[in-house]
């Protein structure tokens, strides 16, 4: 525990949890499928997130087919179209990346790498999931209601999305809001458990600083999340309310079709504040773990310490904080008080600074390093270049007056695809084939993992580098046609069934991941417990996968930080976090 | 080895596709050089350290390579260093915001000397509202759409009696004068986009925004809706044309006005 100072947790005798405590699974049913060991549970997320992933992917090949190649397949109409559209933004962002980063990562990873034998509390994170799933089920479904699923863009912004002549209003945005409840609900149970358990489970000797900084992201990410995302469940509800009780929360007077509707006196712009309110800080909910997870990565296979670690803890906690006051800048041109731009432009770019100082740290980790080019480190360098280019197109957004003429046009498509789609996507294969070996005691295939970075990096970067440039002519986004446009010369079709192209071959590419998790799953080389040589608790695990409970007869004691790679003078070039020894001067504790 | 190299080729293939790319801003047609410049400055900066950042990364993954008997030096911290590099970057944000929020500035005052003209937006229709000889639009509501009144103009307001109104037509604007355009919406959200004016705004059904501009080379443009308003999104297009004041003039003569519209 953190009162226990340093210098003497090497006479602390460890801590012990009965193993009675936990609820271990009597039968198939509560070991594969309730169960409340938090790493099936992780397994769970993290599968279900990926085929509900693979579902997107799919409806990205969809959107890309009607931009680049318009016409070419009749079923995708401008109703499908937008159904297609919303249904891709709305899984990637919550149903895969929140899911698998807090749901997945976070399950897998906080007990193992805090030292606890489990979370705080298995039953609720049991719940958790089959709510989450129970949400991604209904998602599902609203493809194939009667009308579809919503066409009201991932933004669900009113008063279109609850219209009459928007897609998907049978069924359809209905089935969407109430998912999302259903996820927040789920999440909030998991989400509890894992600040809880990051607070109150940590293993003897394990202080707040000694904590890796997945640990930090995953953590920091749970808080944000907690206070978020109940923005977008009152947001969902009044909606729900407007559409089907006739309130007018965000109904103004409004004509359609001719016929003025009965609703009357309500805001749309209100619930674009709840909407960004949680929205922004998703995005750093899906980028804070991605941070952390690369930090680790960056580390372990430049075999140095991650550089000036109190900073980037610091950092985490800093961008956490800013990103709640940030969150109109989505709204620049929305038709808010303009004079809120000068508050909004200041705050973003002021993120832009301990942001900045995480890329430092990452860079300056690998001066002087040891560097091994395996799978893992080669995303995380595909992730620096990706999140500086689209951190960076950021700056352009955040600058108020330079957003006007860029926002709601192919610039912003290309900057968050590239900052919080296609980085942190490559955050999430780097630290599959980082810990795969130790959720499957197998290695991933090597060669396969190559290809699939390579293809994967640069055909991410062909795909959303020139798209920038389209909208930096004007080009709008969720645009089903851009035939005829007049700022559109015909070189920029051609751009864009170039982009198409590219899309294809990397959504290929990911079946080649796909059949690699398979192969290596019975044929992958045994990795042993700790293939990577790495420090942190989850490598020192006796048994290689861990059963529940982790730890055997006793829970691990800890007695540095979590980067002690390359100590001068030690024999190895790490030390694991629960070696005894002298404290090193890297250890914040 | 080969990753540096790769590095290497990412930083000098976008800086080549930046420069020698046919893709670039719409030939500007209004005021706002400034945001054009601002951008530039913007393009200069992250792009000064896009390039730093990743050769940095290239040098270090061929110079720290692993190879046999390499070992990683350790340094947990060095304050000093990150001391200078949060300042250098805090600099590079000030330079960047300090302009960005002077022209702000400029975008939400609008100039004393601005004609009022009045941009109303439908499912999928651009139609506009311009003062008559008052020189001022009278009040208008949604409440108020319906029979003849497209519109929603208030019918007992002197002032809007002489407003001239063009639905689903082509706008004609002056050149060299400023105009605030009073954006409103019947429906859902639409926003008013001409590309070459580099200005937009949302509308919002039950509310009024602005923004202003000055149009400064003759010509048609086209008007775009930026903001996802239901299926037809992308056929919401309309044309704006930039004339001399004399052919603004004489187009203004054979408009209708709105008294002889509802009469």
């Amino acid at each position: 525990m953190a009162d226990i100072p340093h210098d003497a947790s090497a006479t602390v005798p460890p801590a012990e949890l009965e193993e009675m405590e936990l609820y271990h699974a009597h039968s198939w049913w509560t070991k594969y499928v309730f169960s409340q060991d938090a790493k099936v549970i992780a397994v769970q997320y993290a599968v279900t997130a990926l085929v509900i992933g693979f579902v997107a992917l799919v409806l990205s090949w969809l959107i890309r087919l009607q931009l680049g190649f318009p016409g070419l397949v009749e079923f995708i109409d401008a109703d499908r179209y937008y159904q297609i559209i919303t249904m891709h933004g709305m899984i990637m962002v919550v149903y895969l990346l929140t899911a698998l980063f807090l749901g997945g990562f976070g399950n897998y990873l906080i007990p193992l790498m805090v030292g606890a034998r489990d979370m705080v509390f298995p039953y609720a994170n049991m719940l958790s999931f089959w709510l989450y799933f129970v949400a991604v089920m209904l998602l599902v479904i609203s493809f194939f209601v009667p009308g579809g699923p919503t066409g009201a863009g991932w933004t669900l912004y009113p008063p279109q999305a609850i219209l009459s002549n928007t897609p998907g209003q049978q069924w359809g945005i209905m089935l969407m809001l109430v998912s999302l409840i259903v996820f927040i609900i789920g999440f909030t149970m998991g989400g509890l458990n894992y600040t809880v358990t990051v607070l109150q489970a940590r293993a003897r000797g394990m202080t707040l600083m000694r904590l890796p900084l997945t640990i930090w992201g995953i953590f920091v990410a749970t808080v944000m999340a907690l206070l978020a995302f109940p923005a977008l469940f009152v947001a969902a509800v009044m909606m729900l309310f407007d559409k089907y009780l006739g309130t007018s929360f965000f109904m103004p007077t409004l004509i359609e079709m001719g016929e003025q509707l009965s609703y009357g006196g309500g805001s749309p712009i209100l619930f674009q504040h709840l909407f960004w309110f949680f929205g922004h800080p998703e995005v750093y909910i899906v980028a804070l773990p991605a941070f952390g997870i690369v930090s680790d990565l960056i580390s372990t296979h430049a075999r140095r310490n991650i550089f000036g670690y109190r900073m980037m803890v610091w950092a985490i906690v800093g961008i956490g904080v800013l990103s709640f006051v940030v969150w109109a800048h989505h709204m620049y041109v929305s038709g808010m008080n303009p004079y809120f731009g000068f508050f909004f432009a200041t705050t973003t770019l002021i993120i832009a600074v301990p942001t900045a100082i995480k890329v430092y740290n990452w860079v300056l980790t690998l001066w002087q390093g040891d560097i091994h080019f395996n799978p893992p480190m080669l995303f995380a360098l595909g992730f620096i270049v990706t999140f500086v280019n689209g951190g960076l197109s950021g700056l352009f957004l955040g600058n108020v007056v330079v957003d006007v003429p860029l926002s709601d046009t192919m610039f912003v498509v290309a900057h968050f695809h590239m900052v919080m789609g296609v980085a942190p996507i490559l955050v999430i294969f780097g630290a599959i084939y980082h810990w795969y070996p130790k959720v499957t005691g197998r290695m991933l295939g090597d060669a396969m993992a190559k290809f699939h970075f390579w293809v994967t990096f640069l055909g991410a970067y062909l795909i959303f580098f020139p798209m920038h440039y389209l909208g930096l002519m004007g080009l709008p986004r969720r645009y089903f046609e851009t035939e005829g446009i007049m700022i559109m010369p015909e070189s920029g079709h051609s751009l864009n069934a170039f982009i198409s192209i590219m899309a294809f071959i990397v959504g290929f590419a990911q079946l080649v991941f796909v059949f690699n998790l398979i192969w290596s799953l019975r044929h992958g080389r045994p990795s042993g417990p700790n293939p990577w040589r790495a420090t942190t608790l989850e490598w020192q695990t006796p048994t290689t996968p861990p059963p529940h409970g982790n730890w055997g007869d006793h829970l691990p004691n800890v007695y540095r930080w979590a980067y002690d790679y390359s100590v001068p003078g030690a024999k190895e070039d790490f030390i694991p976090q629960n070696e005894p020894g002298s404290v090193t001067k890297g250890d914040p504790a | 080895m080969f990753v540096a190299v790769i590095m290497v080729v990412i930083v000098v293939a976008s800086v080549a596709f930046h420069v020698f790319s046919p893709w670039w801003f719409s030939p500007l047609a209004s005021n706002w050089g400034y945001i054009d410049g601002t951008m530039v400055l913007t393009f200069a900066i992250t792009g000064a350290v896009f390039a730093a950042v990743v050769l940095f990364v290239a040098y270090c993954l061929y110079r720290f390579r692993h190879q046999e008997g390499r070992k990683a030096s350790y340094e947990p911290e060095n304050k000093r260093l990150e001391g200078w590099l949060t300042a250098l970057t805090a600099g590079g944000v000030i330079a960047m915001l300090t302009p960005g929020l002077f022209v702000w500035a400029q975008y939400v005052e609008v100039p004393d000397t601005a004609t009022d003209i009045e941009v109303i937006g439908q499912q999928w229709l651009w139609s506009f509202r311009l003062p008559g000889e008052d020189g001022k639009l009278g009040a208008a509501d949604n409440r108020l759409i319906g029979g003849d009144n497209t519109l929603g103009v208030s019918p007992n307001d002197p002032l809007g009696q002489d407003d001239l109104l063009i639905e689903g037509g082509e706008l004609i604007l002056p050149v060299d004068k400023p105009v605030r355009f009073l954006l409103r919406s019947v429906d859902v959200l639409h926003d008013f986009y001409v590309p070459e004016f580099r200005a937009k705004m949302d509308m919002i059904p039950g509310s009024v925004t602005y923004f202003w501009v000055t149009p400064t080379k003759t010509g048609t443009y086209e008007i775009l809706c930026a903001e996802l308003c239901g299926v037809g999104h992308s056929y919401m297009r309309g044309t704006v044309t930039v004339v001399t004041d004399e052919e603004y003039q004489e187009w203004l003569t054979s408009q209708s006005t709105f008294a002889s519209l509802s009469s």
